[in-house]
């Protein structure tokens, strides 16, 4: 608990300290950080927790990120709107993905959940009228009334952090209410729990939903975010970016999602920018590969599993 | 639509099913085997090609090179199965698909530091780069009738390969149980590498013979590499001949469904729905052909585990 108030309190001040260090830049950095925390977040509650490889997480985050981008296009810009719409929609393409795909087990499930991915990508792809390929610009952040202004790069940090906030606690309580346990009884012995008679199918579908509808709200906010959505927000290396950051964070830990975001983004702005290689930080993928593979060889659980007392 | 163009059309889908085809078969074999998920083996595609580039500058012909960017392809491939994948067979699938993310990072930036970040050109071989009249009347490019003619000799060699010799009756005991064939005295460890090096061959032939038609470049592995997991799933995981077939398959109905739903949708809606509609459902086909078969055949057309 102690750890986690510290954590609270370094998320709150960080914007503070980068603005009197005269860092700007590193708040939108940080608010990048933060939303894809809450999208591999709700990846590794179906991937850790449920067990379930889902390889077409990017489908619900760029549904998400699409709707808004669509909405706020068409003039409906009040955040009120436009965030549980996308949630909504995100939760109903989990719904019918899910019920389709939770049909299969192992890898074609891992291959049914890209492949509706992949239908995904390529209809916006074919919509014309958003810009199809190009992608489109959004001429302005979602409104959120009470007088924030969320093009304000402050205004805008604290908003990301709040819900983050409460979304972890929701899934922390998730995890480790009832539901949660079940989900992990199912994980580790599917045939035992149905046989002691909870409804399998049921329980999974309905984690599949709730991490699609979080995926969602994480897509609305990168949409924000960066003013500008595109079909490459659901391609396949997207979802498997996802499942890097569950898997460098420590699958089915807790703050697994969140760490590996929060490293795998880091690694890629330090090894990206030109303060620490120069001319050669245009091939930042290449330590950041080496890194990765070291990751395998070395902690075998993630950083969260690396850090942890207990072995889960 | 005339008689020609179908069968432009269907000549299209069998070059590009036989070239997934040489990707698929080590990619299942692989998979089948060892029971990895390799996700660098599309950069071994990449590596093929840009070595055959370079190796056709070198040497000056085409023919020269291919057989040189194949075995340098080899062994690339058996390199990094024995100093690195070796060592991921026993983790988790999760494991192995982070660790060869990793080694698709360090591939592209390998290569785009030794050949630059702008694609590079790869010509056909000088004779084959006009087209040939076909009987019918029919002109088709010499080329991709070369790449139709490898592809067909290859799967035959393949074919020959898996299941009239020793060798291909230890990788076909590999996949339907592995532990058996170990138990049997099956030296499973050298098998595991002859197997990769051929699979990294073979991805360094599609490479080679795709050059000239598409372009050389960083990250034209990651697109062709779903493609190749597609077939293999529509095949049965594991199975040669699935791969085969379910290579034919995806060829065939994105080809067609290209080239052939733009214009029945033309037919039936008004242009405005049609443009929009006829190239996404043409790029959805074969995701759709996959989960059909997923749905009614969930271990794939030829499983290979009884």
């Amino acid at each position: 608990m102690k750890k986690i108030v510290i954590l609270a309190i370094v998320a709150c001040a960080f914007p503070l300290a980068m603005h009197a260090l005269d860092q700007g830049f590193y708040i939108s950095f940080a608010t990048r950080v933060l939303i894809y925390a809450m999208a591999a977040a709700s990846l590794n509650l179906v991937l850790g927790y449920g067990g379930m490889v889902s390889f077409g997480h990017a489908a619900f985050f760029g549904a998400g990120a699409y709707i808004v981008g669509i909405l706020t296009f068409e003039g409906v810009t009040s955040a009120w709107l436009t965030w549980p719409a996308a949630v909504a929609v995100a939760a109903l393409a989990a719904l019918v993905i899910g019920a389709l795909s939770l049909r299969t087990r192992g890898v074609y499930f891992i291959m049914i959940t890209l492949a509706f991915a992949q239908m995904m990508y390529y209809i916006f792809v074919s919509m014309k009228a958003y810009g199809g390929d190009d992608g489109l610009s959004l001429p302005r952040r979602s409104s959120l009334g009470f007088g924030v202004d969320l093009r304000n790069d402050f205004a805008w940090y604290y908003v990301v952090l709040f819900l983050l906030m409460i979304i972890l606690y929701l899934l922390h309580r998730l995890v480790h209410s009832r539901f949660g346990r079940v989900i992990e009884a199912i994980r580790e012995n599917e045939t035992r729990a149905a046989a002691i008679g909870y409804p399998v199918y049921r329980y999974q579908l309905a984690c599949f939903v709730i991490s699609g509808a979080i995926a969602g709200l994480a897509g609305a906010l990168i949409a924000n975010q960066t003013s500008y959505v595109s079909p490459a927000i659901l391609h396949w290396v997207q979802s498997g970016t996802l499942m890097i950051m569950v898997i460098l964070g420590g699958v089915g830990r807790f703050w697994g999602g969140p760490a590996g975001a929060a490293v795998l983004l880091t690694l890629e702005e330090v090894f990206s920018g030109s303060k620490l290689l120069g001319p050669y930080a245009l091939h930042w993928q290449l330590p950041v590969g080496v890194i990765l593979l070291a990751v395998v060889l070395f902690a075998p659980r993630g950083i969260a599993g690396a850090f942890a007392k207990r072995p889960q | 639509m005339s008689t020609i163009l179908f069968l432009e059309q269907a000549l299209n889908s069998l070059q590009f099913g036989l070239m997934l085809f040489l990707l698929a078969a080590g990619l299942t074999l692989v998979f089948g085997i060892m029971d990895m998920i390799n996700l660098a083996h599309g950069s071994l595609y990449m590596i093929g090609a840009y070595l055959m580039a370079e190796l056709v500058t070198q040497t000056g012909s085409f023919w020269v090179a291919l057989p040189l960017a194949l075995v340098a392809t080899a062994l690339v491939g058996a390199a990094l199965e024995v100093s690195l994948l070796r060592t991921l067979y026993e983790r988790d699938h999760l494991t192995q698909v982070l660790a060869t993310f990793a080694i698709i990072l360090i591939a592209n930036e390998a290569v785009r530091m030794i050949w630059g970040p702008q694609s590079i050109m790869l010509n056909a071989p000088a004779g084959l780069t006009g087209p040939v009249q076909l009987p019918g009347g029919m002109q088709y490019a010499s080329y991709r009738l070369a790449i139709i003619g490898v592809g067909v000799l290859v799967a035959l060699v393949l074919y020959f390969l898996v299941t009239k010799t020793r060798v291909g009756m230890l990788v076909r005991a590999g996949a339907s149980n592995r532990e058996m064939a170990v138990a049997m005295g099956v030296n499973i460890r050298r098998l595991f590498t002859a197997v990769f090096a051929l699979g990294a061959a073979l991805c360094a032939l599609a490479g080679a013979m795709l050059g000239p038609i598409l372009a050389v470049q960083v990250g034209m592995g990651e697109n062709i590499l779903i493609l190749a997991f597609v077939v293999i799933v529509i095949g049965g995981i594991g199975s040669i001949r699935g791969a085969f077939v379910g290579s034919l398959l995806v060829g065939l109905v994105d080809t067609m469904g290209r080239a052939l739903l733009p214009i029945a949708f033309a037919k039936m809606f008004p242009p405005q729905v049609a443009s929009n509609l006829g190239p996404a459902l043409s790029s959805i086909m074969i995701y759709v052909l996959m989960a059909a078969v997923l749905f009614l055949r969930p271990q794939g057309l030829f499983p290979a585990r009884g």
